[in-house]
């Protein structure tokens, strides 16, 4: 079907000079119970009509993304001699998870102005629109800093090995501690930093099974799930109970 | 063997859950006491959001609360009486509680709320209580007999709404036991605890109740209280993750048993420091926590109520 798609794209649009394709190892992610994170490994090729040029050697960068969502960064400072937050900062997007790769240094691959234009690195892909507030920046910073510690942001410079200017292949590493959405993969060609063609697929993270069940029912059914978690604490209470009686007697 | 939590939306490992289960279960069950005062700082430290470890402990403590108000029923150590007036009380706190807890969630201090109600609970708790036991040895050691200490007619006795309990003996106003009902109401919905360390001092000193009717008592109260707060949390901040509850509570029922066996072998007094020791460790940590300037002075959080 995607074969198809592209195809389609091929005969239907004017041949332009290079095309990026793209294949993923998988486009759905099961968060199980026992989900410890993912790989997901990404490969492709260009696409081209003419010679390879070696003068203005492509490039290729990659952004994941999760589903964004607004969040609060708060800032703590000395009040009466303990430390409370002071200060909140809305950051309107914030993507839950990111990761940017790329195949060569960040300066060779990519100009600020495409960066702009595209939103490819976290510090683009982040809004915050409403922040009028001095050193509103900081705030930034720090929720890329944190988030970066927990490994839901990643900047993999030069991660993509990319042989001969057509094959290129890379993985990218998802922490075990994702959230439901729709996460996007965005493939963007470069020569010279300037953007040449770019690709787009989406990968679905669910819940299943169990991890499904529960959490949907705690959203849509909280009355009928707070009173099924204490009929199991009282059923759990009994029993403990009962078998130790039992093991006394 | 890592395990995701549904509600939390963090992955751990499911003997952590366990062993921290199994821990505060030992430890419970030597003491006494719920433990909930202990395990929701252990949850925050292992990195659940300090909201759904507040929720989940609740749950958790519905269990524990009830396989030991049964062994008490068995042995008519309830008041029920007593229980049922304490309980409308706490039922008002708890609603009390949820309401707080909520409104500072939304400005980003619920944090310093439940740390700063630990420091300062724990604090007096333990303080009182290590004071107390320490007097206790030395008297036990010194020669001469105990003076016998008179029954007091306080506050208690002189308010209106008066009312006979039976099995407790008493004959006092409803007011004072409904007054603690509320402030432990209030505890359990902000702190994750039962209430039990604050409820039973409070029984045997205020109350004046006889002891062997205190901790039956209030196990009674504490199910229907946290049984409540559980529900509250869980329609109105989808906070209560079940998962992480039956892991906590599967550890925490055979560690309470252990501890049982382990307590009988242990002098009462000596039970005492021992557990006022603790309390003032856990009090000691969350307050440099507080004093001290963290390494990372912002923080993430979501926006509005969720």
């Amino acid at each position: 079907m995607l074969r198809a798609l592209l195809l389609l794209i091929a005969l239907v649009v004017p041949a332009q000079a290079e095309e990026v394709v793209v294949g993923l190892s998988q486009n759905r992610i099961a968060i199980t119970t026992n989900f410890d994170g993912s790989e997901i490994l990404i490969f492709g090729a260009v696409k081209r009509e003419e010679a390879i040029s070696d003068d203005h050697p492509l490039q290729i960068v990659l952004a994941v993304a999760g589903p964004s969502e607004p969040v609060n960064v708060r800032r703590k400072a000395r009040r009466f001699g303990i430390w409370v937050n002071t200060d909140t900062i809305e950051v309107d997007r914030a993507p839950s998870f990111y990761a940017v790769a790329t195949s060569d240094d960040w300066t060779k691959v990519i100009t600020d102005t495409e960066d702009l234009r595209h939103h490819i690195s976290i510090r683009r892909a982040i809004r915050s629109v409403g922040a009028t507030m001095a050193g509103s920046e900081d705030f930034t910073e720090a929720l890329i800093r944190i988030r970066e510690g927990k490994a839901l942001y990643q900047t993999n410079i030069g991660s993509i090995s990319f042989e001969e200017q057509t094959l290129f292949s890379t993985s990218v590493r998802l922490p075990a501690n994702l959230t439901e959405g729709d996460y996007t993969a965005r493939f963007f060609l470069t020569r010279d930093g300037a953007v040449v063609d770019s690709y787009e697929t989406v990968i679905a993270v669910q819940k299943v099974g169990l991890e499904r069940f529960l959490f949907r029912l705690s959203r849509e059914q909280p009355l009928i799930y707070g009173l099924m978690s204490i009929a199991i604490a009282i059923f759990a209470g009994w029993g403990a109970s009962a078998a130790f009686r039992l093991v006394r007697n | 063997m890592q395990i995701y939590l549904p509600i939390a939306e963090v992955s751990v490992n499911a003997f952590l859950l366990l062993g921290l289960g199994g821990l505060v279960g030992v430890l419970s069950g030597m003491f006494g006491v719920g433990g909930g005062f202990l395990m929701t700082p252990l949850l925050f430290f292992i990195g659940i959001p300090p909201a759904v470890a507040v929720a989940t402990e609740a749950n958790q403590i519905v269990a524990s609360s009830f396989s030991g108000a049964l062994a008490h029923l068995r042995r008519r150590t309830v008041d029920l009486r007593m229980g049922t007036v304490l309980l409308i009380g706490g039922l008002i706190g708890a609603a009390l509680g949820v309401q707080i807890f909520n409104a500072l969630r939304a400005i980003g201090q619920v944090d310093l709320l439940v740390r700063l109600s630990y420091v300062v609970f724990l604090g007096i708790v333990g303080g009182l209580m290590f004071i107390e036991s320490l007097r206790a040895l030395r008297r036990s050691r010194a020669p001469g007999g105990v003076k016998p200490t008179r029954r007091k007619h306080g506050l208690a006795h002189s308010l209106p709404f008066k009312m006979r309990f039976r099995t407790s003996g008493l004959y006092i106003s409803v007011i004072p036991p409904i007054i603690v009902g509320i402030l432990v109401g209030i505890l359990a919905a902000i702190m994750g605890v039962g209430g039990g360390f604050i409820m039973v001092p409070a029984m045997i000193y205020i109350l004046g109740m006889p002891t062997k009717v205190v901790v039956g008592t209030s196990l009674f109260q504490i199910i229907f209280v946290t049984g409540f707060t559980t529900l509250l949390h869980a329609t109105t901040n989808y906070t209560v993750d079940i998962i992480l509850a039956v892991l906590l509570l599967l550890g925490g029922v055979i560690g309470a048993q252990i501890g049982t066996q382990l307590g009988a072998r242990l002098k009462a007094e000596q039970l005492r420091i021992l557990l006022s020791i603790m309390v003032l460790a856990v009090c000691g940590k969350l307050a440099l926590d507080l004093l001290i300037q963290p390494s990372e002075l912002f923080s993430v959080g979501a926006v509005g109520g969720h």
